[in-house]
């Protein structure tokens, strides 16, 4: 456990040293120029425009983080030849596996945590800005806690992006690894598609494959819910349960298999 | 060489090389002239490709439609105000309008705002919108076909019956329904049974408008709300105006062309202007009317009174 924990803190610290953390800055001059921007564009739109887009953005910068350096978290052991060292150490092959995975999440969870601090400074900032007429015909409030609901969802999704880039990591290249971390994020928002497969085929086996696939693939769509909640919809506890119980089992499927492949390798 | 100075020199370096870098690229622009691009392409015209591709950025990809929409209308109409010649006919008829409106409310279904200031600038006359009533219902009836509960929308609908198609029964009928959504103002009551009853007539338009005003969430909705009650004000003063004009026609036997044998009359200093302040102007046929650089220009047709068919006897 101690081992664990010291080979995550060591993937946090060396994030760190790599300046994934300035992402946080580009985030926060995005925020503050679309802020300066949309109050000419919008016609009263922009407390949810910068929602959809601070929402959004914290998706999209936390997959560029989770794709990147989840591809590189054992593969570039391998390529220092660090992974020797690594290994005449007392620790465990599978141990090496998942500190490096809680090492990562932690990384998002932080980065996660800060842009949503900003984005909730940004919009207080912008109601107070805004007119009471505006304010009221928000279809939700601008500091709506339920934000975090959405955001809570992007942590679980990029939490299972990071598994998906982490496994790959432990058998293939680089290159190899975030072609196909990038093709199962896309295919994971066509899970609808893939269900819904046999109303446009006619082939029964065509459309049961698709049907396994909707299984068998993440279905990272059902983690989006920021549409939702900036409309104000209400997203039940019972969905984000749910919705979070099963990224953790697939978490926990790809990290098992990622130690099984990472512990049966031979570095000779 | 110093540290400080070799960075001194990489510095004045980068600034000369992308002063450079400009500069051939403004005389390279100048030889050869880079075609502008069309304002109303679209790049993408499927709504539900469009859904696909975006991914998870749906509601981000909806903003980003719902700007290019506000600027292709917004800055056509400058375009018009100002009297520049719109060479592209698509332009002019705000083609691309009602797509990048449909785009945006395909990817974001719920966007409120999209439906509800889309189908005022779709209902817009010519040349200062599209003039496209039938394209204004059909983005309200998609709204309303996501959210059956928005009063709103049919209230909407029923505004551009009354207001751009002087279809009153048809408008009356979409006040109605409004009213029997639970949350609906208690006035849209009133409001079928007067246009039905009154439809077209001043006094019942400026209490929808009144109504409208009221009740607008949005500033920019009110203001417009404010915009058409000046214009019932105008339509009240031009009558009385006019009739003043006609008197000194008739006095004078000659055809009042200007303002000056009114003034001269009626012993007026300045020319009278509209709620806007702008000046009211007299045409070639002796016509009182607003100016074309007034903000309530151009007013609306003078819709007929409805016709009642009387009870079967």
């Amino acid at each position: 456990m101690r081992a664990t924990a010291l080979m995550a803190v060591n993937v946090f610290r060396e994030s760190v040293r790599d300046k994934v953390l300035y992402n946080l800055v580009l985030f926060a001059v995005l925020l503050i120029a679309a802020t300066y921007l949309i109050g000419q564009l919008t016609a009263g739109q922009d407390i949810k425009i910068i929602k959809d887009l601070g929402l959004a953005a914290t998706s999209v910068f936390g997959v560029f983080i989770a794709v990147f350096i989840g591809i590189g978290l054992v593969s570039k052991e391998v390529e220092r030849r660090s992974i020797y060292a690594l290994l005449a150490k007392p620790i465990e092959r599978h141990q090496i596996v998942l500190g490096k995975y809680l090492g990562l999440v932690g990384t998002l969870a932080v980065n996660l945590a800060v842009m949503a601090a900003a984005l909730y400074v940004v919009l207080a900032y912008m109601r107070w800005l805004s007119s009471e007429g505006t304010i009221k015909a928000l279809e939700a409030p601008a500091l709506d806690p339920a934000m975090l609901k959405a955001i809570a969802l992007i942590f679980v999704e990029l939490s299972i992006v990071t598994a998906i880039a982490l496994f790959f990591s432990t058998f293939s290249t680089p290159i190899l690894s975030a072609t196909l971390t990038f093709g199962l994020f896309v295919a994971g928002h066509f899970s609808a598609d893939l269900r819904n497969f046999d109303q446009v085929v006619d082939s029964p086996a065509a459309a049961r494959l698709a049907r396994a696939l909707y299984w068998v693939l993440p279905n990272l769509a059902s983690f989006d819910v920021k549409a939702q909640v900036v409309h104000g919809q209400h997203v039940s506890a019972g969905y984000m349960a749910l919705t979070m119980a099963y990224g953790a089992a697939y978490i926990a499927a790809l990290l098992i298999a990622a130690m099984v492949i990472f512990s049966r390798r031979d570095f000779k | 060489m110093t540290g400080l100075g070799r960075i001194a020199v990489a510095v004045v370096m980068i600034g000369l090389l992308t002063g450079a870098a400009i500069e051939l690229q403004r005389l390279r622009d100048r030889s050869f002239p880079v075609r502008p691009v069309e304002d109303d392409s679209l790049y993408l015209t499927s709504p539900s490709s469009l859904r696909r591709m975006a991914l998870a950025y749906r509601a981000v990809a909806a903003d980003l439609y719902w700007i290019r929409a506000l600027q292709y209308f917004g800055g056509t109409r400058r375009m018009v105000e100002a009297g520049q010649t719109i060479t592209d006919p698509n332009r002019r008829r705000y083609a691309a309008l009602f797509p990048l409106l449909d785009l945006t409310t395909s990817l974001d279904p719920r966007f409120n705002l999209a439906y509800r200031f889309g189908a005022i600038f779709l209902a817009e006359p010519a040349p200062r919108g599209p003039a496209r009533p039938d394209l204004a219902i059909a983005l309200l009836m998609k709204g309303l076909a996501e959210r059956p509960d928005r009063w709103e929308y049919m209230q909407d609908i029923g505004f551009v019956h009354y207001w751009w198609r002087q279809d009153y029964k048809a408008a009356a009928e979409w006040f109605r329904r409004a009213s029997e959504v639970p949350g609906a103002p208690w006035w849209l009551k009133s409001l079928a049974a007067t246009t039905l009853a009154q439809g077209g007539d001043r006094l019942s338009s400026r209490m929808m408008w009144e109504a409208i005003r009221q009740s607008a969430e949005i500033d920019w909705l009110r203001h417009d709300a404010e915009r058409h009650l000046g214009q019932l004000r105008a339509l009240d003063e031009i009558d009385a105006l006019q009739a003043i004009v006609n008197r000194v026609a008739s006095q004078s036997a000659q055809p009042v062309l200007d303002w000056r044998p009114v003034m001269r009359a009626a012993g007026w200093r300045t020319i009278p202007a509209d709620p806007a302040g702008i000046p009211y102007e007299i045409d070639e046929r002796g016509r009182v009317q607003v100016s074309r650089s007034s903000p309530l220009w151009p007013m609306p047709a003078e819709p007929p009174r409805i016709d009642v068919a009387p009870p079967p006897s």
